[in-house]
């Protein structure tokens, strides 16, 4: 158990390091757009809420279903409304 | 094949089209597809995760899925690009309860006796809890539910420090003693907690520092996604929370820059609370010169370059339409026209940016604070439409001026400035701003919207 979470701080730390990277070069135009679609990124914890939702006990099921219900909105609403804003920018 | 191999296998794949989405919205060419790529990352990460065994009824799973993808395809598709602030950051609440359930589900199951992962289910209900909250209070101020002023009251400091007090108190007897109050009132007595500080914390905040503040909670609201891939030990979890919670500091970090001021001081010190003591000597600054649509026609039509200087006051009169048709107007006058936009103007990180793309504005005549500045001596004519603090000469001339340091767009050296404003009251925080008495300023004074029209019409002739 120890090792994996060793692992998983690894993965972390390096993740961090990456997404500063990926951000500062972002230009201000975009930074709406960058932030509700990483805001919609930030829905994955509705994988933690699928598997929440899938278990056998009635409080577990009853809060990872209320969970996948709040991630959904945020997933689907945060990449539409984001592809929405991108659709905006044009140049002639 | 193992199938945990094929889960993680595509959970790799899952990360790599969130980091090559995120990368390329770093172009306004690319972005659409990079959000496309992110948002197949996420569905591939759903549909494999729906695979897994220990997963025993569907019909819950289902309903939630489809309840909340209908709840989220209406908002996004319904919303006014003025309200997409208030968007946002009701979006991104719904991320930080959906991690709050998610490490609670955990909690109730009971199957952890591990500090370390007990740790993770703490940060993952606190972080959630306080996102939650916050961003429903920033969705309240940015919508004029409630107040935007900031509201401060005496002991405020006091307050937080208890509950942050209380807070740890409880993480403690999460983590180590287990049992000096039951875990379910544990973790109740953790979540209230959670959303009374997600309250205090953004309600002492003024709405002009809402674009600080809506960075930061998307951070916060990947953060607590990576805290939940710690309680069940999910990789993928992990790579897209810390890479949202890594932009979201970003973000709040350029905001910061932009107004030359601490996270702790936009954070803490309720700027715009306090009226301004120098507000007095406001009438002793000379004379406003205000100017009719007519005349203000007459300099512009004679102008050969020409900067709009957009804020907030333009997304309230909705004049974004308006004031691009004027812009069009002005360049088949021969002028050359520019959009000066200032990082901090508007209610989020490139408000203003969102609202011309709405109106059609090509995206690459937006310039930036420090592309203009240099030249602003050039531009015959600056218009500056519903913005006031980022203008302020006062930023860099007045030591004693709250925004003293702030970068702005330096509109006073160039040969004449409009204003438009509705009327002379000083608008956020009541910071005297001495740009309308200069001798190059010309006040147009009604509604945003109104005025830029019979700009329009006088143009049309």
């Amino acid at each position: 158990m120890e090792s994996q979470i060793i692992l998983l701080i690894f993965i972390l730390v390096l993740s961090i390091f990456l997404g500063v990277e990926l951000i500062t070069k972002v230009p201000s135009t975009l930074h709406t757009p960058l932030m509700s679609g990483a805001n919609a990124i930030s829905g994955i914890t509705l994988v933690g809420a699928i598997l929440s939702s899938g278990s056998s006990e009635f409080v577990t099921i009853a809060l990872g279903t209320a969970a996948v219900f709040f991630a959904s909105i945020n997933v689907v609403g945060g990449y539409l409304v984001t592809n929405r804003m991108l659709g905006m920018f044009k140049k002639k | 094949m193992d199938i945990s191999i094929l889960v993680n296998l595509s959970y790799i794949a899952s990360s790599i089209l969130f980091i090559v989405g995120l990368k390329m919205l770093g172009s306004p060419d690319t972005a659409r597809r990079g959000n496309f790529l992110s948002s197949s990352g996420m569905l591939l990460a759903v549909l494999i995760t729906l695979l897994d065994q220990n997963i025993i009824d569907y019909r819950y799973i289902a309903g939630a899925l489809v309840a909340g993808s209908l709840v989220g395809f209406f908002a996004a598709t319904r919303v006014k690009m003025t309200s997409m602030p208030e968007m946002v950051a009701i979006f991104n609440g719904f991320g930080g309860i959906a991690s709050l359930l998610v490490g609670s589900a955990e909690y109730v199951s009971g199957a952890f006796d591990n500090p370390a992962f007990l740790g993770a289910i703490f940060l993952t209900v606190l972080i959630g809890g306080i996102t939650f909250t916050g961003s429903i209070i920033a969705y309240g101020k940015l919508s004029e539910t409630i107040s935007g002023k900031p509201y401060l009251y005496k002991g405020q400091q006091f307050v937080n420090g208890i509950l942050l007090f209380a807070i740890l108190l409880v993480g403690i007897n999460m983590l180590f003693i287990q049992g000096f109050i039951s875990s379910e009132q544990t973790l109740l007595l953790l979540i209230g907690l959670a959303f009374i500080l997600g309250v205090l914390f953004v309600i002492p905040i003024g709405g002009a520092d809402m674009p600080v503040v809506i960075a930061l909670l998307n951070s916060f609201s990947g953060l607590a996604a990576c805290a939940a891939g710690f309680v069940i030990l999910n990789n993928v979890l992990i790579v897209a929370g810390a890479l949202v919670g890594a932009s979201g500091l970003i973000l709040t970090n350029i905001m910061c820059k932009a107004m030359n001021r601490s996270l702790a001081n936009v954070l803490f010190s309720g700027f715009g609370a306090a009226p301004d003591p120098s507000g007095e000597s406001a009438q002793e600054q000379g004379e406003v010169k205000p100017i009719s649509a007519e005349d203000a026609y007459l300099i512009l039509e004679a102008a050969s370059s020409v900067l709009i200087v957009p804020g907030y006051g333009m997304a309230v009169a909705q004049a974004q339409h308006t004031v691009r048709e004027l812009g069009e107007l002005l360049e088949e006058n021969g002028a050359e026209v520019k959009y000066a936009i200032h990082p901090v103007a508007g209610r989020m990180p490139g408000h203003m940016n969102v609202l011309l793309a709405e109106a059609n504005v090509s995206y690459d005549v937006l310039v930036e604070p420090e592309d203009v500045n240099p030249i602003m001596e050039t531009v015959d004519v600056c218009m500056v439409i519903g913005a006031n603090d980022v203008v302020n000469p006062d930023a860099k001339d007045n030591e004693g001026s709250p925004i003293y340091g702030m970068p702005i767009i330096e509109v006073d050296n160039s040969k004449t400035v409009f204003v438009l404003k509705r009327s002379m009251a000083s608008g956020f925080a009541g910071i005297q701003n001495p740009l309308f008495f200069k001798s190059n300023t010309r006040m147009l004074f009604g509604d945003a919207k109104e005025m830029v029209s019979s700009l329009v019409s006088e143009f049309k002739g």
